[in-house]
């Protein structure tokens, strides 16, 4: 599992730098004002409270206790569900203003990136809701919680995924800290010919 | 509670088609490999003929420019992800479990999952021939090339998402490397004893798990241009730039290269002891060369990039870790030489093959530390020389090693010997014709022939050496044919190959030739980097098993093949959906749908079906 997490942080590490090269540089069409902060932190704070989840239900199961087990378990799914549903809304918003993936580079990019993201989400949400109901025919019980404990490094993976997206992509495409950013970014783009 | 998870039955039968396509034993998953990789070589040499024959003639009109495009492009993806990566896997299955005294890799079912995905991947892009839409954008692939404007037919659709389905697969098969070494070692088998190939094969798997995401993306990337116009490498007025593709490609490209060289050093590491009964000479320098060299790897790139304009800083840079990376390089080099010094060396073909292997790797590897000077290779770029170092490190190195392992390690797989005499007949012909074909292209390249030209003007005094050039490729199809004919004699009527022909070292030598389907009577304890030469650390296990004692394996699954098959054709539905939305949708939902299902399947069947199981409990 660790190989596999390594080999993701290349994944994301490949689209978030595609999307700060090409930061600035779409030329028509609605680009960073258009992301809600305050909404976007109701949706980031859930996603965390959802890995908070995950940690009682890990320790609910180590324990033996597979009622909490199950309660957490499932208020984890739930909750990682509420953060995609928050993204469609995001997603549905951004469409009615005029921005889908063909509209320019910051479509692109933006959308791709987060939609790759909500695709872990989703794919976790399936590995938890099927952890949930092999804990009723017996086929995870205390005995093998590394099951368990697997899905969850997974699922605090994509949540500290996130929180770098949230923190690289919103906030500072929202507030700038821009000169900063904007300058390391074009050395780098400078070095490599690219902008 | 029923093992069976699907509709159909589970086939335990040992023999027969079904068993090779639902089996999950890492040597006979080695073998469809090989044969898989053997027969797209085949198909790759046919290409390269082709070009052969337009270029042996100036303004030859035996193919047009469109053709001769197509074959390039397919001749070298071909090469590089049809024939050497899936060889180099080839010899990854059959060995590291044996190498390492383990019974399986660590996934099974993932294996057969990755080399159905090869092939699936594989037939996929080749399909597209049958389709009229040849793939023609070079092997790299360049934007803006490769977008709607420039390739109009689907030919360029098959070439991203046959690379896209390969690409799952190898990536999983790099997990399954990963962790198959650094879990499944037999007692006493520490990292420093293992065999330089099971060293190799680990860092190839982690070059796998971190190069091919960068390539993942680009492919994503590419897929989303052609099928949802995204602009991602297109369209420049709207502000994207086609150098992104060459950095994300060259990022993944570099490290390639080591994904197709580094299983052939590890091969030769192994042969060369063997063959001059010495002990390889440094072997802790030569894992650790090869551990830098991946990761220095990784720092390179943009030497394939040095005319695009990056500016002084960048070249610079990028020339210094290039040449930087020579150096590990030279050091595996000398290792090997060091170990033939004083060494008692019997030629038999796999030693020719190494040998073969280490004086024409050197001569690609010093033409590659040439191009390392941008200044030069500002001259050198898309002419004939390029050609010229890259299939010296990739023919003369990957090929030659990957030989070298067939002769060496054929005996083990099949229990039977090759023969002698026409492996050297090939070794030599082999040779001939490889030096008559590359070396006259250094001289092409600086007087200026340009690459991936179709046809050339009779005064511009190119013609002779192409001709050279052309008969010595018709020589290496001599000396493939003459291969062919040896393996065909020797499973009809070799001589019996016995256990440890080669009277070599390490643990895959102790058991039977083939060895039993599940490779070790009793788990080895090892004690020593060479076990079977080291008298008081030697390994002496029973020679079999009466049946009812076997130990219990996992047993043969469908549900890898239908993932890999639902997967492939989800990327078929997205073709068709261009041409006719509806039909294509329903396939995409069919195979999606099926794929799921078929995860489930896989994810609750049990490895060893209860039929068998009860057998022995
Ligand atoms: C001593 C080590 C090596 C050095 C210094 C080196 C250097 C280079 C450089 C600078 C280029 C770019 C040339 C250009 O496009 O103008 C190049 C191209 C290439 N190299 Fe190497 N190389 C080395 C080893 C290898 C190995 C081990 C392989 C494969 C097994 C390899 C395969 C290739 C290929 C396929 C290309 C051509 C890519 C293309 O189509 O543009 N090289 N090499
Ligand atoms: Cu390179």
């Amino acid at each position: 599992m660790w190989a596999f997490l390594g080999s993701d942080v290349l994944f994301f590490g490949t689209l978030i730098a595609t999307h700060l090269v090409y930061r600035g540089q779409s030329v028509s069409g609605p680009t960073e004002n258009i992301l809600d902060i305050p909404i976007t932190s109701i949706s980031t704070f859930v996603l965390l409270m959802s890995s908070l989840a995950m940690v009682l239900a890990l320790s609910g199961l180590q324990r033996g206790k597979m009622g909490e087990a199950r309660f957490w378990l499932a208020a984890t799914a739930l909750l990682g569900s509420v953060f995609i549903g928050f993204q469609m809304y995001e997603f549905a918003e951004f469409a009615n203003e005029g921005l889908t993936p063909r509209t320019n580079l910051f479509g692109s990019t933006f959308l791709i990136m987060t939609g790759f993201h909500g695709t872990h989400v989703a794919i976790g949400i399936l590995w938890l809701w099927s952890l949930f109901f092999a804990t009723f025919n017996g086929k995870i019980h205390q005995g093998n919680s590394l099951e368990v404990e697997i899905a969850g490094l997974y699922w605090h993976f994509v949540d500290i995924v996130w929180i770098v997206i949230f923190g690289v992509v919103y906030l500072v495409g929202a507030y700038g800290a821009e000169e900063h950013v904007e300058e390391a970014g074009h050395a780098a783009a400078a070095i490599f010919g690219i902008g | 509670m029923a093992a069976n998870t699907g509709i159909l039955r589970r086939p335990l039968a040992p023999v027969g088609i079904w068993a090779w396509m639902t089996t999950v034993d890492h040597k006979r998953i080695a073998v469809l490999y090989g044969v898989t990789a053997f027969f797209f070589f085949l198909l790759g040499g046919m290409e390269a003929l082709v070009m052969r024959v337009q270029l042996a003639s100036a303004e030859s009109t035996l193919v047009s420019a469109a053709t001769f495009n197509a074959m390039f492009t397919m001749h070298g993806t071909t090469m590089v992800f049809m024939v050497v990566m899936p060889a180099g896997a080839a010899f990854f299955n059959f060995l590291v479990p044996l190498m390492i005294g383990a019974r399986d890799v660590a996934f099974p079912r993932l294996n057969a999952f990755s080399y159905w995905l090869f092939l699936f991947g594989a037939l996929f892009m080749n399909f597209s021939f049958f389709m009229n839409a040849f793939p023609d954008i070079g092997w790299f692939g360049y934007a803006p090339l490769t977008s709607n404007e420039f390739t109009i037919s689907n030919a360029t659709d098959y070439w991203v998402l046959g690379l896209l389905v390969m690409g799952v697969g190898t990536t999983a098969a790099g997990f399954n490397f990963v962790v198959t070494i650094l879990n499944m070692r037999a007692p006493g088998m520490t990292l420093m004893r293992m065999p330089v190939f099971v060293w190799m094969t680990l860092i190839v798997a982690f070059l796998i798990i971190f190069a091919f995401p960068p390539l993942t993306i680009a492919l994503a990337f590419l897929t989303f241009d052609r099928f949802f116009d995204t602009n991602f490498f297109v369209d420049i007025g709207a502000g994207s730039d086609p150098l992104l593709w060459q950095h994300l490609f060259w990022i993944f490209g570099h490290p390639e290269v080591y994904i197709l060289i580094l299983p052939a050093m590890g091969i030769v590491s192994d042969v060369l002891p063997t063959f001059t009964r010495k002990p390889l000479f440094g072997y802790s320098m030569i894992v650790f060369a090869g551990v830098v060299i991946a990761f220095l790897g990784f720092g390179v790139w943009a030497h394939h990039m040095f005319t695009t304009g990056l500016g002084p800083w960048a070249n610079a840079a990028f020339s210094a870790t290039t040449m930087a990376i020579a150096v590990p390089t030279g050091v595996k080099i000398f290792n090997w030489l060091a170990t033939l010094y004083g060494g008692s060396i019997t030629f038999k073909t796999p030693m020719l093959f190494a040998l073969g292997f280490i004086s024409m790797f050197m001569l690609g590897g010093l033409s590659g530390i040439m191009h390392a000077v941008t200044a030069v290779d500002s001259q050198q770029q898309d002419t004939y020389f390029i050609v010229a170092h890259f299939h010296y490190v990739l023919f003369g190195g990957a090929i030659f090693g990957i030989n070298s392992g067939i002769y060496y390690w054929f005996p083990k797989i099949t229990g039977k010997m090759l023969s002698e005499p026409l492996g050297k007949v090939h070794f030599w012909l082999m040779l001939i014709g490889f030096n008559l074909t590359f070396m006259p292209m250094h001289i092409l390249g600086v007087i200026g022939m340009p690459r991936r030209i179709y046809t050339y003007a009779e005064d511009m005094g190119f013609e002779f050496l192409n001709q050279i050039v052309s008969a010595g490729a018709f020589i290496i199809a001599l000396s493939v044919i003459i291969f062919i004919i040896n393996v065909v004699r020797s499973v009809r009527q070799g001589e019996p190959a016995g256990d440890n022909p080669w009277e070599a070292a390490t643990l895959e030598w102790s058991i039977s030739s083939p060895p039993h389907h599940y490779n070790f009577a009793v788990v080895p304890t090892v004690r020593s980097q060479y076990p079977l030469w080291d008298e008081n650390a030697n390994v002496v296990l029973p020679p079999a098993l009466p049946a009812h004692d076997e130990p219990v394996m996992p047993d043969p699954s469908y549900w890898p093949i239908v993932v890999a098959f639902s997967i492939t054709m989800v990327a078929g539905g997205l073709i068709i959906w261009q041409g006719h939305a509806i039909a294509g949708l329903t396939v995409i939902a069919s195979m999606g749908l099926l794929g799921m299902r078929a995860i489930y399947g896989w994810v609750l069947e049990p490895m060893e079906d209860e039929a068998h199981v009860s057998v022995h409990h």
